[in-house]
């Protein structure tokens, strides 16, 4: 599953099957046919804005999640840092702060909380788990005592037009522009650049990626700092979405988020992942969770489809890289090797 | 996460000196805070220390100390339990929809929560060792699975109080002897939990299964078994955490019990739970869940809004954890320093 997997030329086709990013692009034109056939209104732009839009900031907090997660760390308190971050804001702009200032400010704020777990983890040698726990805490406590049980909703017009609004002459929405930017350049970053390269080494051993001159502490500090700001990003563009700036917006957001890196492809235990996979991965969840819309089923149910979308996601290779190893075996081959499918490893341990 | 995987805590007597004693008492220095915020806390706000408030704060923090029993079984084989809180809501919804429709009584309703949890467990257990599924996401799954099956279930019903038979939720307010019912429910099954966990083989099992996976399976250990017993039981404590949800509130919904895996895993840690298993007890998890409800009542006894309760977890989860840190760094390093000198 990773990008720089040098397969062998021989069963070519069977490993560009066996690709999770392959399985997920089938399963995406899949559910646009079935949306197709459940209502005529499934293949229009408005409609696909539609879908797009409700699951940004999802999607852009995915981004990040995917590196850090590929480095072998987790971070539970991105929702809460987009809680802390619509709750700054609405503050500052309730004061009398100009957005022009309290957007920066708010910025800096997510540079800060990205330190306090950055430094946590990687120099206090805490497991990121817990550290991000305490943090998921922490930032939708100062987001409450920040913001209390208000809402502050009078935004001007500029401001809630960045997360309604649409690039002109288009049916595209702005946060999906931001998304794909993103997305280009993390993607860019990840699998082209050294840094990427890092990412990976640590994510597959850190001890070995230290002996071998990678910064570890450095490289994971800028990863949570990046997380923890895009989380900032992704409570202003809901800020501007919703309206409304709320101490309590982005509960439950963590959860997907994971799930959709997860879904994408990445390997919870670190090491292995692609940007594409989890841009895919969103994709997925975006469509099919409107296809159920249209069908009527109601947001919380579809939240069963994704749980068993995640479990599968599992599942599915490891059953393929056991069936795959298996014919290799009736022919005498050797075995692929584990990683080459992501959640090989997958213990019970 | 990578590799931060920690050794296990030592054993032997002379390692670590006083601070290792420390470490192994995490239960005793946690009452000791207690107590001494207790005092504190009583100097401001007098009825702190009374009888009732004490009671109540116990009951409140029962329920998370059930389920955290359970997770902390499941923490300790090296593996993690987020679908709690789904299990809590899902069972809560079914009891309190059984005793609407006047399918069960009373007590057959608590033995259908408690088996509802079960086999909850038992589906995760089934994910993680069957299908081999790593926890963290497997019950990230689950979690969305059961509060989804427990929205299909519920809609937007909400079972009310005058739904539920008259007396179901008196043992929330009665106690005997003083001590509330829900305590001794909670002392119960922290006795039985503990006496499993130290002195069966099961129980000894699941320490070595989560300290040294790989030294568990050549000692014959079928881990994979002991790590789905561990789920089964943490599924069945989740399902007396819903049924007590049910007694405690009486007002029931599809989405209830949304949240509560944080305090729950937050419990566990500040109990002093290894999150990468291995070490860590039962009496442990049950005092943090009491630590924290503590803590939240004497907040608002001083005077402190509702709102300073989330930061003030955040703080206390980021100060436990760093102290078992760096014991565990000071273990290790008088450890080293003593196999040098032999």
């Amino acid at each position: 599953m990773t990008a720089q997997t040098a397969s062998a030329p021989r069963r070519s086709w069977t490993r560009a099957l066996a690709r999770w990013e392959t399985v997920l692009l089938i399963a995406l034109i899949g559910l646009i046919l079935l949306g197709n056939a459940l209502s005529p209104f499934f293949l229009t732009t408005n409609n696909f804005s539609n879908l797009l839009s409700a699951l940004m900031e999802v999607a852009i907090m995915a981004l990040p999640m995917t590196l850090i997660v590929i480095a072998g760390e987790i971070d539970l308190s991105v929702e809460s840092m987009a809680g802390l971050a619509s709750a700054v804001l609405g503050f500052l702009w309730a004061a009398g702060v100009p957005l022009e200032i309290a957007i920066p400010a708010v910025l800096v704020m997510g540079v800060v909380g990205g330190l306090l777990n950055g430094l946590l983890v990687a120099r206090g040698g805490l497991p990121s788990l817990v550290v991000t726990l305490g943090t998921l805490a922490l930032f939708r406590g100062l987001a409450l005592i920040v913001l209390g049980p208000r809402g502050i909703s009078d935004f001007p017009d500029w401001f809630t037009a960045l997360g309604f609004g649409r690039v002109p002459g288009t049916d595209i929405p702005w946060p999906f522009v931001i998304f794909l930017g993103l997305a280009l350049v993390l993607g860019i970053v990840l699998h082209r650049t050294w840094i990427g390269r890092h990412v990976y080494a640590i994510g597959k051993n850190a001890g070995a990626a230290r002996y071998s001159g990678v910064r570890v502490t450095r490289v994971r500090v800028g990863l949570f700092v990046l997380a923890s700001l895009i989380a900032a990003v992704a409570g202003i563009i809901l800020t501007s979405r919703l309206s409304t700036a709320r101490a309590d917006v982005g509960q439950g957001m963590t959860l997907t988020v994971v799930t959709v890196v997860l879904l994408g492809g990445v390997n919870i235990f670190g090491g292995s992942g692609t940007i594409p996979g989890v841009v895919l991965a969103v994709l997925v969840v975006a469509v099919m969770q409107n296809a159920l819309r249209l069908a009527s089923v109601s947001v919380e149910v579809q939240s069963i489809a994704l749980g068993l979308l995640l479990i599968l996601s599992v599942v599915i290779p490891s059953f393929a890289h056991q069936a795959t190893s298996a014919i290799d075996r009736v022919r005498g081959g050797r075995p692929p090797p584990v990683d080459s499918l992501g959640h090989g490893e997958a213990a019970t341990s | 996460m990578a590799d931060a995987v920690a050794a296990p805590v030592p054993t032997g007597r002379s390692a670590g000196g006083w601070l290792a004693t420390v470490a192994r008492q995490r239960e005793l220095s946690l009452v000791a805070i207690m107590v001494v915020l207790g005092a504190l806390v009583s100097l401001a706000a007098p009825q702190f220390l009374t009888l009732s408030n004490i009671q109540q704060v116990a009951v409140l923090a029962s329920i998370t100390a059930i389920a955290a029993v359970g997770q902390s079984i499941v923490i300790i084989t090296r593996n993690i339990d987020l679908s709690v809180e789904a299990t809590i809501g899902l069972t809560a919804y079914c009891v309190a929809i059984v005793l609407e429709q006047h399918l069960l009584a009373g007590p057959g309703a608590i033995v259908v929560g408690i088996g509802i949890g079960l086999v909850l467990g038992m589906v995760n257990g089934f994910v993680v060792t069957v299908l081999r599924v790593p926890s963290i996401v497997a019950t990230l799954g689950t979690l969305s699975i059961f509060r989804g099956v427990d929205f299909l279930i519920a809609g937007s019903h909400q079972v009310p109080l005058a739904g539920l038979p008259p007396g179901f939720t008196d043992p929330a307010r009665d106690s005997i002897l003083g001590i509330p019912i829900f305590v001794i429910v909670v002392i119960v099954v922290v006795v039985i939990a503990s006496v499993v966990l130290r002195s069966s083989r099961f129980g000894r099992q699941v320490y070595a299964v989560g300290s040294n996976p790989e030294a568990a399976a050549v000692l014959g250990i079928r881990s994979r078994l002991v790590v789905f017993a561990a789920f089964a039981a943490c599924g069945m404590l989740a399902g007396l955490a819903g049924v007590m949800w049910v007694i405690e509130f009486g007002t029931i919904n599809g989405t209830s019990a949304t949240g509560v895996v944080l305090a729950v895993v937050a419990a566990a840690v500040v109990g002093g739970v290894n999150i990468f298993g291995g070490s860590g007890t039962v009496v442990g998890a049950a005092i943090g869940a009491m630590f924290l409800g503590f803590i939240s009542n004497a907040l608002i006894l001083v005077g402190l809004s509702q709102f300073w309760l989330q930061a003030i977890y955040g703080v206390v989860i980021l100060a436990a954890v760093s102290v078992d840190t760096i014991i565990l760094r000071r273990i290790q390093r008088t450890l080293t320093a003593e196999r040098r000198a032999r």
